[in-house]
């Protein structure tokens, strides 16, 4: 037999074999994946942000089509349509979804809080953090040095000029990629809903608290005792709102004018808290008998 | 006995396939960002290369020898490796779906890898018994699972390191690279086969 066609013979034989082999065990250990899986992922943002929990977009989808225990609300980003959608390709049960945003709970400029000491490091809060706990006077407050606004997916944060995140509302999807990046722990997801916000995180007594910032709360309970409705609870010296309390009954926000350091605020997103922006939104708030 | 761990060595760490024969550069490059992926990667690369290398022995010596067509080699592994990871692949997706989540996405980036082409090649080329395919496919293996594991150990260090803007990436990665493939430099001579 001349080479050409031994050559052409034996490849054809080689493939057609692999060919038969692939085909005959795919038969065998194929899986039959779920259709519904790929169509439920087709819905999801993929943004792959982990924000419900589960590796990826896939994943959830998986998850939540297989599991039944899985919630169909799960994907911050996506809000309530998104959930709306899965419940409905899955056949669950629609949980009406609480919009949220991340917000930095402290008020803390350069203004505000003093330095400890003069940091020249890598700029990281993660590596700032390692030293004594960073550089600001104030242990529990945000660093400014932006490692939440490179972990931003959605580039929603931007690092203000007083060394405060400022959160663009429209663009935050509430996927708490910042919130477990944050080394101080001073950014959570709030309800949009909220009618007021404190804007501290020092858990230290109040003479600390006060000496280290000139805006902290000082766990005095003021806020707490001139609230009717129960909305407000100290925790460590911090005065902590309970959002659905305060957005259901709350109507006249008699906390915003009692508190002594003007650490409680009017729940306003997308500006540092304690600049002259956002004491012009206050007073329009207050004069509007709210 | 006494050659076969010479061999294993050898093919492991003076001859390592990805930092003295730059071969499977893509993935080590690839895949070298966090070392809990490198680490998967490094096995899937081992089991594989070994598995691709016993199946290419026997079609090199039981049919391109026989008929005189050692001329097809190359294109005939490239056949074989690439079904064979697709088999694998199904095999491992039904029996072992833990595994699968954990190698799933490297085992199809191998399918194309020039380090897995690069052992079977070898073997044929120094007409290799099967007991030595088989070491020096398991030695080159692990030689690119220490290279790849060092790789992504140094990168995550290089995380917290002040890196110069114009080196950014795979501009420092590269530069690493070199560095440790002049450390490996130093073990050469040490064994000869």
């Amino acid at each position: 037999m001349s080479t050409p066609i031994l050559i052409l013979l034996i490849l054809t034989s080689l493939g057609l074999f692999f060919g038969f082999i692939l085909a005959y065990s795919n038969k065998k250990f194929g899986i039959e994946i779920n259709p519904l899986i790929h169509i439920v992922e087709d819905v999801l943002p993929k943004g792959q942000c982990g924000a419900c929990g589960y590796a990826g977009c896939m994943a959830y989808a998986e998850a939540v089509v297989t599991n039944p225990d899985v919630a169909p609300n799960l994907c911050t980003p996506g809000k309530d349509p998104i959930a709306k959608l899965v419940a409905e390709l899955t056949g669950k049960a629609a949980a009406p979804m609480e919009p949220q945003i991340a917000q930095v709970m402290c008020a803390g400029t350069h203004s505000k809080a003093g330095k400890a000491y003069e940091y020249s490091g890598i700029q990281d809060c993660i590596a700032a953090n390692l030293l004594f706990g960073g550089h600001k006077s104030c242990k529990h407050g945000c660093l400014g040095l932006g490692t939440c606004v490179k972990a931003c997916p959605f580039g929603a944060m931007t690092m203000s000029a007083d060394g405060l995140p400022i959160i663009d509302p429209d663009k935050c999807t509430a996927c708490n990629k910042c919130v477990s990046v944050c080394p101080k722990q001073v950014i959570s997801l709030k309800p949009l809903g909220s009618r007021v916000r404190v804007n501290c995180n020092s858990k230290d007594k109040g003479a600390v608290a006060k000496k280290a910032c000139s805006i902290a709360c000082i766990g005095c309970s003021l806020c707490m005792r001139q609230c009717p409705h129960g909305a407000i609870k100290m925790e460590n010296n911090l005065a902590v709102v309970d959002a659905k309390i305060c957005e259901t009954q709350c109507s006249n926000a008699l906390c915003l004018s009692k508190c002594p350091t003007k650490a409680i605020r009017p729940f306003v997103t997308g500006i540092v808290p304690g600049t002259e922006s956002e004491k012009s939104v206050l007073a329009a708030y207050l004069a509007a008998g709210k | 006995m006494e050659e076969y761990l010479k061999l294993f060595v050898a093919s492991a760490i003076t001859n390592n396939f990805v930092l003295t024969q730059f071969l499977g550069l893509c993935i080590f490059f690839g895949v070298s960002k966090n070392l809990n992926a490198s680490v998967g990667m490094g096995m899937a690369v081992t089991s594989v290369m070994t598995l691709s290398t016993l199946l290419a022995w026997a079609v090199y010596n039981y049919i391109l020898i026989p008929l005189g067509l050692q001329s097809l080699m190359l294109i005939s592994f490239v056949l074989l490796i690439a079904s064979f990871v697709q088999l694998l692949e199904m095999i491992i997706k039904k029996h072992a779906p833990a595994l699968y989540n954990m190698w799933g996405i490297y085992l199809v980036l191998i399918a194309t890898n020039c380090i897995v082409l690069a052992v079977p090649v070898t073997n044929s080329e120094l007409h290799s018994d099967f007991i030595t395919s088989l070491i020096r496919a398991l030695g080159s293996g692990v030689g690119f699972a220490l290279a790849i594991i060092l790789m992504a150990s140094l990168r995550e260090k290089l995380q917290y390191a002040d890196v110069p803007k114009c080196l950014h990436g795979l501009g420092i990665s590269f530069i690493l690279a070199g560095m440790l493939a002049l450390s490996f430099f130093g073990f050469s001579g040490m064994i000869t086969l």
